[in-house]
């Protein structure tokens, strides 16, 4: 009977553990930072300066890099995730080899005919995949493969309309394109998983009454299947902006890591992890407060988008399960 | 005969005045045509985003594979300039470091997974452990390293082994909690009620019946865990650091100096003008993602064989 107690203790000890872990992570930060806060105050957060020397520290640049890069990251992720999804919850590529294999009259043969369902998954599996990989070889890629390829497209594209903010400088190397090129890779398995999610889970009854009245796949997938699944690609996206940005490894090695604040792609900038990254190493004793202010920041943003996420997908979860019963 | 019955036909035929090849499916049609071009742009699009992953493949294969030799393996890191050389240590450093995380991260995510699984799941302190690992699941990486360096580095005074595994560990945490307790609840009542039948306590439940038939599961969940583990970088940045030598010192493992990692080389050496430096950055980042990959799968063969 004793030991029984003892596990039971254990386990509840264990989870209490993990509990505590996350609160004494979100205070260790806020404790370390508390110096900082108190002595920049709010004007940390709107200031444009960054000089260890004169001990003059504001993250507004980083505050907007980390904005920009995850919403442009968020906008190419979530037009490929999202055709990626409909691409996969649809059945195209089923639907193709059955039509291929028909032809052959093999779409029922016991070995050729399970090649629909096959490649389907192994599709899904490769996009899984693009998430597998290190954030770190990302980055490796984007600086030796990412960077050269789009470098001519970006420096032409500044000659012929420069006159365009978003064009207004030259591609020098490491800069805000890139690195929003290679974040969003990395966060579109992400939405293509959760969207998938949710636009298999939308009854086939609906598909169904959609054909019935004559509609064709497309008008059906735009006024009936994207609006009810809407909901749970909206929570996905919401999820990963949160990765966006907390991401830290690919921006650290293409963003450029300049300390200014610009609307155009082109141009070096920094983010908050990529700040992190670069100054926690050589920290001097007193500039660690600072940091650790930039990194409560951060904590306090992808928290809130995170929770926000989760909430959305809490709630989707519910309203299709209880369609469903 | 045929003659008597065509008007009759005619009149009752109601699809007299039907064009049937008006009915015929035609590319001609605007909404066929839609239809068509949005099915192709999908296809390309789906096409164009599997681009990068065949693309990094290719040049981990091309770049990496060419400089890979038994050097790579057994050498340690070259000085600027230096010819040749390898990141034997890093890839020591890296297993270190992630063994350790694993040994940290896997009894406090089981035994909360028992607890969570046994568990009501509308009481409060399960709600609260739950809604704690997915806090967890989204927390950036690099704020795990901000703790790591706050709670260890800085305690300790200096960069180190442990403390670059106290910071995976965090990240490590939510997988293997979320997934043991999956694995858990889906161990059939029947089982529990034939142990409790036979006398068990809850605890010889748990240990006897519960955990070996989760075993498949959970230990998926740590194999996932671990190679999301091994491919972060930023939490190891300056939490373990870096280093140029063995983690080894005349046969005794040192946990409290500044430990080398592959990831941690892969971003020291791809900003580094050298020619050999980048190359080997290459060949570290091919044997990062196949050790990855190797773990992802043998994973994920494990959930597939309890599955069948």
């Amino acid at each position: 009977m004793a030991t029984d107690v003892l596990f039971r203790r254990l386990c509840i000890g264990f989870a209490w553990l993990s509990v505590l872990l996350v609160v004494f992570i979100v205070l260790r930060i806020a404790f370390a930072a508390a110096p900082a806060v108190s002595q920049y105050g709010f004007g940390f957060l709107s200031g444009r300066v960054w000089d260890a020397n004169k001990g003059r520290f504001s993250i507004l640049p980083e505050i907007w890099g980390t904005m920009y890069s995850s919403v442009l990251a968020l906008i190419f992720g979530t037009m490929f995730g999202v055709a990626a999804a409909i691409f996969l919850s649809e059945g195209f590529l089923a639907t193709f080899l059955f039509g291929v294999l028909k032809l052959f009259g093999l779409e029922f043969h016991p070995v050729f005919g399970k090649i629909p369902e096959q490649a389907e998954n192994l599709l899904r599996n490769l996009i899984e995949l693009l998430a597998a990989i290190p954030s770190v070889v990302y980055g490796l890629w984007g600086l030796f493969v990412v960077i050269p390829l789009i470098r001519p497209v970006c420096n032409w594209l500044h000659l012929k309309v420069g006159w365009l903010p978003i064009f207004g400088t030259d591609l020098s190397g490491p800069g805000m394109l890139p690195a929003a090129i290679v974040l969003s890779i990395m966060v579109m398995p992400t939405i293509t998983a959760i969207s998938r999610d949710a636009l298999t889970a939308v009854p086939p009854k609906l598909r169904m009454a959609a054909y019935g009245l004559g509609a064709t796949r497309w008008e059906t997938i735009f006024a009936v299947i994207v609006p009810t699944a809407s909901r749970g690609i909206f929570g996905g996206v919401v999820l990963a902006f949160g990765r966006a940005l907390g991401e830290t490894m690919a921006l650290a090695m293409l963003v450029g890591n300049a300390n200014q604040i610009s609307v155009s792609l082109f141009s070096p900038a920094n983010t908050l992890a990529a700040l992190l990254a670069n100054n926690f190493p050589e920290a001097k004793p007193k500039d660690v407060a600072v940091l650790m202010y930039a990194a409560l920041v951060l904590l306090g943003i992808t928290l809130l988008v995170n929770i926000l996420g989760a909430a959305i997908l809490q709630r989707t979860s519910v309203e299709v399960e209880g369609g469903k019963a | 005969m045929s003659a008597e019955s065509a008007p009759i036909e005619q009149e009752l035929n109601p699809f007299a005045d039907v064009d049937f090849a008006d009915l015929e499916k035609s590319l001609l049609r605007p909404r066929t045509l839609m239809s068509g071009l949005l099915s192709g742009l999908v296809t390309t699009m789906t096409i164009i985003a599997l681009i990068p992953l065949f693309s990094v493949v290719w040049m981990l294969v091309w770049r990496g594979g060419r400089k890979l030799t038994l050097a790579c393996f057994t050498q340690l890191p070259p000085a600027p300039l230096e010819q040749g050389g390898g990141f034997g240590n890093a890839i020591v450093g890296s297993l270190i470091i992630v063994a350790l995380a694993t040994l940290i991260a896997v009894p406090i995510g089981v035994l909360s997974a028992v607890f969570l699984a046994q568990s009501d799941s509308s009481g409060k302190l399960a709600q609260t452990v739950r809604f704690a690992a997915k806090v967890l699941t989204g927390f950036p990486s690099i704020l795990a390293g901000v703790f790591a360096y706050g709670a260890i580095v800085l305690i300790t005074g200096g960069f180190s082994a442990i403390a670059g595994a106290i910071a995976i560990s965090i990240l490590m945490l939510p997988t293997i909690l979320l997934t043991s307790e999956d694995a858990i609840r889906m161990v059939p009542a029947k089982m529990k009620e034939a142990a409790i039948g036979m006398g068990a306590t809850p605890t010889q439940v748990a240990w006897m019946v519960s955990l070996p038939t989760a075993m498949p599961g959970i230990l998926t969940g740590v194999m996932l865990a671990v190679a999301r583990g091994a491919g972060e970088t930023a939490p190891l940045l300056f939490t373990a650091l870096f280093s140029n030598y063995w983690p080894m010192h005349r046969g005794q493992l040192r946990l409290m100096q500044p430990t080398s990692s592959l990831a941690v080389l892969i971003y020291n050496f791809a900003g580094m003008p050298f020619q050999n430096q980048v190359e080997l950055a290459w060949a570290a980042a091919l044997v990062l993602v196949l050790l990855v990959l190797v773990i992802n799968l043998a994973g994920q063969s494990l959930s597939r064989n309890r599955a069948s």
